[in-house]
C-alpha cells in the first residue's frame, strides 16, 4: 500500500512545480491597459482571480488523481 | 561567520535542553491536576498528560529571545510574537472545546504581526522559473499560511510521536533548504524548531508520556509557517509538509467540511484483537493517511508512525531538491 502514497506525493510535487511554471511564464507577464489609473488594480485583480481558479483546478485534479490512485483502498 | 555558528550552537542547545528538562516536570504537574486524556490506541487505555504546548513554547521562546539578544532581528521578533499568539489559540482550545472555525480564524489573526512588522517580501519564489511579484495577493497568503500550517500539523497529531517526529524531519529539511538558498539568518532562527521537536519527541514517542495538544501542535505549525514567510521559502516549506497536507486533503475531501476529529461520527481506523490498527469497516468513515497506510494489512501504532516518518523523509528530500532547483533557471 505504501508505494501509491509515495507516487501521490511525487505527483503533488510535480504539480506544484508545474503550477509555478504556469504562473511565471504565462500569467505573470499578462498586463491590462486602457483603463488609466485603474490599470494596476485591474491587473492585480485579474491575476488574483486566475491564481485562485488555478488553485481550485489543482485541487480538482488532485482529487481525481487521489480517487484513481487510492481507488481500491477507498472502496475497501 | 564564526559568531553566527556560535549563535546557532547556543540557541540549538537552549531549545533542546529547555524542552528536555522542563517536560518531565510538566508531565508531573499535569498528572497532579488530572489534566490527562485517554490513549485509545494503547492496550488498557492509559491516561496521558496533555497539553505539552507550554514546554514546547518555553524552548522556542528561550532560544529565539536569546537569538534576538544576539542580532535584534525584526524577523526573529515576528517569529516570537506569531508563535506565542498561536500558542494562546491552541491553549484556549485545549482548555475549552471550541468550534471548528475558531482555530483558523484566530490563527489568521496571529499572522497579523508578520504584516505589521513588514518582515515579508511580496513575491513567491518558484524553482526553475524565478520570482513572481504579487503584492496584494501575498498579504492574503500570509493570513492563510499560518492557519494552514498550524492546522496541518494539528491534523497529523493522531498517533504517539507522529506530530513531533514529523515536525523534526520537516523543520530540519526547511533549515537545510534555507542554507541552500543562502538565507542564513532565518536558517539559524529555524534551528530551535527542529531541536524543540526532537526533544519533545523523547517524551511523545510510543508509548507517549505526554501529548502536545492543540497548544503544542499549533505552536509548532505556526512557527513553521512564519519561518517559511520570513525566509521566502513558502513553496519549499509546503513540499516538506506534503504527507501532512495530503492527510488534511484526504480528510477534508471525504468529510467535505471543516470539523474537529472529536466531532467525527465514525473513526477512520479501528483495532484488531491484538490491538493493531486496521482500516475502519464503516464505508462512511473519513479517509486519512493512517487509514490508507493500514488499508492492506493491520499494523501496530509504532509501525504506522515509522511509515509516516519515511514519507516525511521522502518529502524532505523533495524539499531539499527543490531548494537546489531555486538556483537553476530554465
Amino acid at each position: 500500500m505504501k508505494a501509491p502514497i509515495y507516487v501521490y506525493v511525487l505527483i503533488m510535487w510535480i504539480m506544484i512545480i508545474a503550477g509555478g511554471g504556469l504562473l511565471f511564464s504565462i500569467i505573470a507577464p499578462m498586463e491590462i491597459h486602457g483603463f488609466g489609473r485603474y490599470d494596476e488594480f485591474l491587473d492585480s485583480g485579474m491575476k488574483a482571480v486566475i491564481a485562485i481558479l488555478l488553485v481550485v483546478l489543482w485541487i480538482f485534479i488532485m482529487s481525481k488523481i487521489k480517487n484513481w490512485i487510492f481507488h481500491k483502498q477507498i472502496k475497501n | 561567520m564564526l559568531d553566527k555558528t556560535i549563535a546557532a550552537i547556543i540557541i540549538s542547545a537552549i531549545a533542546f535542553v529547555t524542552v528536555y528538562a522542563i517536560t518531565p516536570a510538566l508531565i508531573t504537574t499535569l498528572e497532579k491536576r488530572k489534566l490527562v486524556v485517554k490513549d485509545y490506541n494503547r492496550v488498557g487505555g492509559a491516561m496521558v498528560a496533555r497539553p505539552g504546548g507550554p514546554s514546547i513554547l518555553a524552548g522556542i521562546l528561550a532560544s529565539e529571545i536569546t537569538l534576538y539578544g544576539f542580532y535584534s532581528s525584526v524577523a526573529v521578533l515576528a517569529i516570537i510574537i506569531t508563535t506565542f499568539l498561536a500558542f494562546l489559540v491552541g491553549l484556549a482550545d485545549d482548555r475549552k472545546v471550541l468550534g471548528g472555525w475558531f482555530k483558523p480564524l484566530a490563527l489568521a489573526g496571529s499572522a497579523i504581526p508578520i504584516i505589521l512588522l513588514g518582515v515579508y517580501e511580496p513575491h513567491l519564489a518558484f524553482p526553475l522559473f524565478g520570482h513572481v511579484r504579487i503584492p496584494e495577493l501575498y498579504l492574503a497568503l500570509i493570513i492563510f499560511m499560518i492557519p494552514i500550517t498550524g492546522n496541518t500539523i494539528n491534523s497529523i497529531d493522531v498517533l504517539n510521536g507522529v506530530a513531533s517526529g514529523f515536525m523534526t524531519i520537516a523543520s530540519f529539511a526547511l533549515t537545510i533548504s534555507l542554507f541552500i538558498v543562502h538565507h542564513y539568518d532565518i536558517a539559524i532562527a529555524s534551528l530551535p524548531l527542529g531541536f524543540v521537536s526532537l526533544a519533545f519527541y523523547k517524551y511523545h514517542k510510543f508509548p507517549s508520556k505526554i501529548f502536545p495538544g492543540d497548544s503544542g501542535a499549533l505552536t509548532l505549525g505556526a512557527m513553521y509557517g512564519t519561518i517559511a514567510i520570513v525566509g521566502h521559502v513558502e513553496i519549499i516549506a509546503a513540499i516538506a509538509l506534503l504527507p501532512a497536507v495530503i492527510n488534511s486533503f484526504l480528510f477534508l475531501s471525504s468529510v467535505k467540511r471543516i470539523i474537529e476529529h472529536r466531532q467525527l461520527k465514525s473513526n477512520p481506523v479501528e483495532h484488531t484483537e491484538d490491538f493493531k490498527l486496521r482500516a475502519a469497516a464503516d464505508k462512511d468513515a473519513p479517509v486519512t493517511l493512517v487509514r490508507l497506510i493500514v488499508a492492506n494489512r493491520p499494523m501496530t501504532e509504532k509501525e504506522v508512525g515509522f511509515t509516516i516518518f519515511k514519507l516525511a523523509l521522502f518529502s524532505a528530500a523533495l524539499a531539499i531538491i527543490t531548494a537546489f532547483m531555486m538556483n537553476v533557471r530554465v
